[in-house]
């Protein structure tokens, strides 16, 4: 009989789909985005910010970031900065959602952690030219986002997905360019969940010595750190890019050591306390201060 | 004698052409894409920067090359299997239309920046829409014309086609549910980890519907044509068809392994997918057994080859696949290069391989002639196989490379090697695999010229001039 009623093989096949389909994809429903899942401190998105989502979107940025930290320690080590995996809640104002399925760049769902300066020089400096920041990198030049932003339908956004806004937010659009929209998108990522910077404060300890004078010890580990971590602010020679100048330092060895480790983020110093141990920033610290190549 | 039944075949030569074009601008643009990937420079302007050419190179892939040959071998076999001629030539004529539209319409605006994001649902809802009609319409007729068949029996190829009418409605429209904003922009209707899950549960079964299922229906159909031999087992064909439909749509979270969406659905999706093998390797060993006896024709017919080693790929892509959906594998080469290399062996090694095989055999039919040379076929095959192989090997090696130094750490919890570290390991992959895409449009080029000559061959043929 099936092999004969092409309407009955159709009505059968589609029950058979639904199986499936209904227990991994419609069921879920009930728990995905639920109380359980929601995290109170997760914001919407400002006018600024979503727009500079679209522009994300329109970019297609999702072609090389993901953004979505998995719970593998690795993952939580690379890109966590300091936040850890990433949380169900943490998208409940995501759509769509940009996890994406490749990394050919890093991942981005932490990354307003990881460059917190206000002004946002560094994403500024590195959109326009990734190059001039990371020479190796294959990211296209974004210089053209350098233009003024539509901001035609900035209030219909925030209307159509039930975001707040205040007249203030629309204000804040004026004169704005695309730049600054997905700079600010940038900014938000993942700053909304609590991180561990008080942990960060804590490890300075009460006296503050420096266990490694020596710096022929421990310049060839220190260099390292520092061309991964400081090299594209501070320049591969320390001669100073978007932050000052390192080189020979005179800053005392205490000041240095809880600058790094706690950050001046209103200025776009970022806190490295978290994401590097006391011994690794001692030896940083010994190794700014050479004056010497 | 009754007179042979009067099938209608102008817009299955419509399809194959529109397709055949629609493939090679995939394929160019996935030769530009891989050149960037290696020297950005060439992000000349911003329509053509990567992240707005890569939903291109996929869309005219999956839809123009592979949707737009499926549409044209499901015109050619449902006619010839149902003894019927197509139920509307008409309507048939307004398809292809309307998919040419649809495809030209979906690379301008995703060049435009246009885009929805969700992998393989990137088109805005209007065009959606477009594509949600082209798809129904082209059902329509095919169902029609199997509702009004003149041969009782239903071979197994139109089991594989009518799931794939359905399935791919349902996912498709699912999918692209959202909230307009203008005519440019939507919004998901889902949000977050829901729509994560809802994507993933439409990716995974596009590879279904889209990428296995068809594909299945012309090899089932093509490999008895090619080889004058019925297939194997029909029940088996019949078991495996059943069981892949019901497995397939379990599996969508093994690509979010390790990911926010709740874990039982990760587990669930693991389990599946290594079941899944069971009814994909059904299908390779009905193609293999009914080789039996006669598999010098390995070497004797070059369309066996095509069939053949078409679906050897399936077979070690549903090997892979499985290994690829446990968590601590998928732990190690999720978002890295070793992806592209199981979509590219399926996309060109599988899907390619039968839709060249099907290709010529349609052409020299509709032609009444021989194919024009023999010769060429197989240099064509060689160049693409060769081009193909370099392509997935270089990725699986950057991709187990890049995958391991990611995951390498200290002995003190810290990572060993920096992201640029290991992104810089792969750039001699890039390059190679480059120029891996050179050599399979070389073949490429090869296959139009090919099909191009035996189209004019038939037309010139007496019994043509005689029409
Ligand atoms: C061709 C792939 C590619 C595309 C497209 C791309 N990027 Fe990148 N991106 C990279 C790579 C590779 C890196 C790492 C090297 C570097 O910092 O430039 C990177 C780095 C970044 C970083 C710094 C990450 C970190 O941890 O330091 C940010 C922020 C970023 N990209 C944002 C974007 C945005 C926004 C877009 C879209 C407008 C975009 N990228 C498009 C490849 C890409
Ligand atoms: C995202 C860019 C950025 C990165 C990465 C960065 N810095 Fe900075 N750094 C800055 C900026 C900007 C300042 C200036 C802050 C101010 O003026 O208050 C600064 C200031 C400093 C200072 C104080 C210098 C002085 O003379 O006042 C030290 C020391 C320092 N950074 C060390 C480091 C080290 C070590 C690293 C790597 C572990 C690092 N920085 C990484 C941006 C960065
Ligand atoms: C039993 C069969 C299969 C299973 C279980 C399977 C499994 C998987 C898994 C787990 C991934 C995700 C990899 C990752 O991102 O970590 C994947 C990706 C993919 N597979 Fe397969 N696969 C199968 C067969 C196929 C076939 C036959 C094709 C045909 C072309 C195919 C095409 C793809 C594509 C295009 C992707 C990329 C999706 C994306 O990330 O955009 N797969 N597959
Ligand atoms: C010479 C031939 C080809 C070349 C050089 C090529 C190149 C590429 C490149 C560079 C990418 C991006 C990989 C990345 O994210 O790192 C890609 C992705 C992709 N290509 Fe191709 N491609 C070719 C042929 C094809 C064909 C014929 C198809 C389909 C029928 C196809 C389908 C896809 C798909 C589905 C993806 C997305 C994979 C994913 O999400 O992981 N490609 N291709």
């Amino acid at each position: 009989m099936l092999e004969k009623n092409p309407v009955i093989f159709i009505i059968l096949a589609f029950v058979v789909i639904m199986v499936g389909t209904s227990v991994t994809m419609i069921a879920p429903f009930k728990w995905i985005n639920g109380p359980g899942d929601r995290i109170a401190e997760v914001k919407p998105y400002t006018p600024l910010q979503q727009e500079g989502r679209d522009l994300y979107m329109r970019e297609g940025c999702n072609n090389c970031h993901s953004q979505v930290v998995r719970t593998l320690a690795a993952d939580v080590e690379r890109y966590g900065n300091g936040g850890g995996y990433s949380k169900s809640g943490e998208f409940f104002y995501d759509r769509p959602h940009l996890w994406g399925s490749r990394r050919t760049g890093p991942d981005l769902a932490r990354i307003g952690l990881k460059y917190p300066d206000p002004k946002g020089a560094w994403h500024r400096k590195h959109m326009e030219n990734p190059q001039s920041v990371v020479p190796a990198s294959n990211m296209p030049s974004y210089a053209f986002l350098n233009q003024a932003l539509d901001t035609t339908y900035s209030e219909r956004k925030m209307k159509l997905l039930k975001f707040p806004y205040t007249q203030a937010d629309l204000d804040d659009l004026k004169g704005k360019s695309e730049m600054d929209a997905i700079i600010a998108y940038m900014r938000k990522l993942g700053t909304d969940i609590p991180v561990k910077k008080a942990e960060a404060a804590v490890l300075v300890p009460a006296v503050l010595n420096n266990p490694y004078t020596d710096v022929k010890a421990v310049k060839e580990e220190a260099e390292a750190i520092y061309k991964q971590q400081c090299a594209s602010c501070h320049g591969e020679k320390r001669e100073g890019t978007l932050g000052p100048a390192l080189k020979g330092s005179a800053k005392s060895d205490a000041d240095l050591f809880k600058i790094i480790s706690n950050g001046i983020e209103a200025n776009g110093m970022p806190t490295f306390g978290a994401a590097l141990d006391e011994q690794k920033i001692w030896k940083l610290v010994t190794y700014i201060k050479l004056d010497t190549k | 004698m009754k007179a042979p039944t009067q099938y209608v075949d102008d817009s299955v030569k419509g399809f194959i052409t529109w397709s055949i074009i629609w493939g090679t601008i995939a394929v160019v643009v996935g030769i530009l894409i891989s050149l960037q990937l290696a020297w950005p420079q060439l992000n000349v302007a911003p329509y053509l920067t990567y992240g707005r050419l890569r939903p291109i190179h996929t869309n005219a892939g999956i839809f123009g090359w592979g949707i737009g040959s499926f549409i044209a071998m499901f015109f050619y076999i449902t006619q010839r299997l149902t003894k019927t001629p197509l139920w509307s030539p008409k309507l048939a004529r307004v398809t292809l239309w309307i998919f040419n539209v649809a495809i030209a319409s979906a690379a301008v605006t995703l060049a435009m920046g246009i885009n929805r994001t969700k992998e393989y649902a990137e088109l805005e809802w209007p065009l959606a829409i477009v594509v949600a009609i082209l798809w129904v319409l082209f059902s329509i007729n095919v169902f029609m014309t199997i509702l009004k068949r003149k041969e009782e029996q239903m071979y197994i190829s139109l089991w594989y086609i009518m799931a794939a009418l359905v399935g791919v409605t349902v996912l498709y429209v699912v999918n692209n549910l959202g909230m307009p904003l203008h005519l440019f922009k939507s919004y998901s209707a889902f949000s977050g980890t829901n729509d994560a899950n809802v994507q993933w549960w439409y990716g995974h079964n596009a590879v279904a519907m889209v990428l296995t299922v068809p594909p299945l229906a012309i090899f089932y159909y093509f490999l008895p044509k090619i080889t004058n031999n019925p297939i194997y087992s029909h029940r088996m064909g019949i078991i495996a068809f059943w069981s892949l439909i019901f497995m397939y749509l379990w599996t969508g979270a093994h690509h979010l392994l390790w990911t926010p969406v709740p874990d039982w659905i990760q587990t669930v999706a693991m389990a599946l997918s290594i079941m899944l093998i069971a009814p994909s390797w059904g299908a390779v060993m009905n193609g293999y057994l009914t080789m039996n006896g006669q598999w010098e024709k390995m070497k004797t017919n070059y369309l066996v080859k095509f069939m053949i080693v078409g679906i050897t790929f399936y077979g070690l892509q549903t090997l892979q696949g499985p290994m690829q959906s446990i968590r601590s594998f998928s732990a190690f080469i999720h978002f890295t290069d070793w992806v592209p290399g199981h979509v590219h062996m399926g996309t060109m090694g599988w899907v390619s391989m039968i839709l060249f095989g099907a290709t010529y055999y349609v052409t020299t039919t509709l032609s009444e002639t021989e194919i024009y040379s023999v010769k060429l076929a197989n240099i064509h095959f060689w160049l693409v196989l060769i081009g193909q192989l370099i392509y997935s090997i270089t990725m699986w090696i950057a991709g187990v490379q890049q995958g391991s130094m990611l995951l390498a750490t200290n002995p003190d919890g810290t990572l060993h090697y920096s992201f640029m570290e290991t992104m810089i390991a792969i750039f001699p992959y890039y390059k190679i695999r480059a120029i891996s895409g050179f050599i399979y449009l070389a073949g490429l080029i090869v296959f139009i010229y090919n099909i191009y000559k035996t189209f004019q061959k038939g037309e010139n043929s007496p019994t043509a001039k005689a029409k």
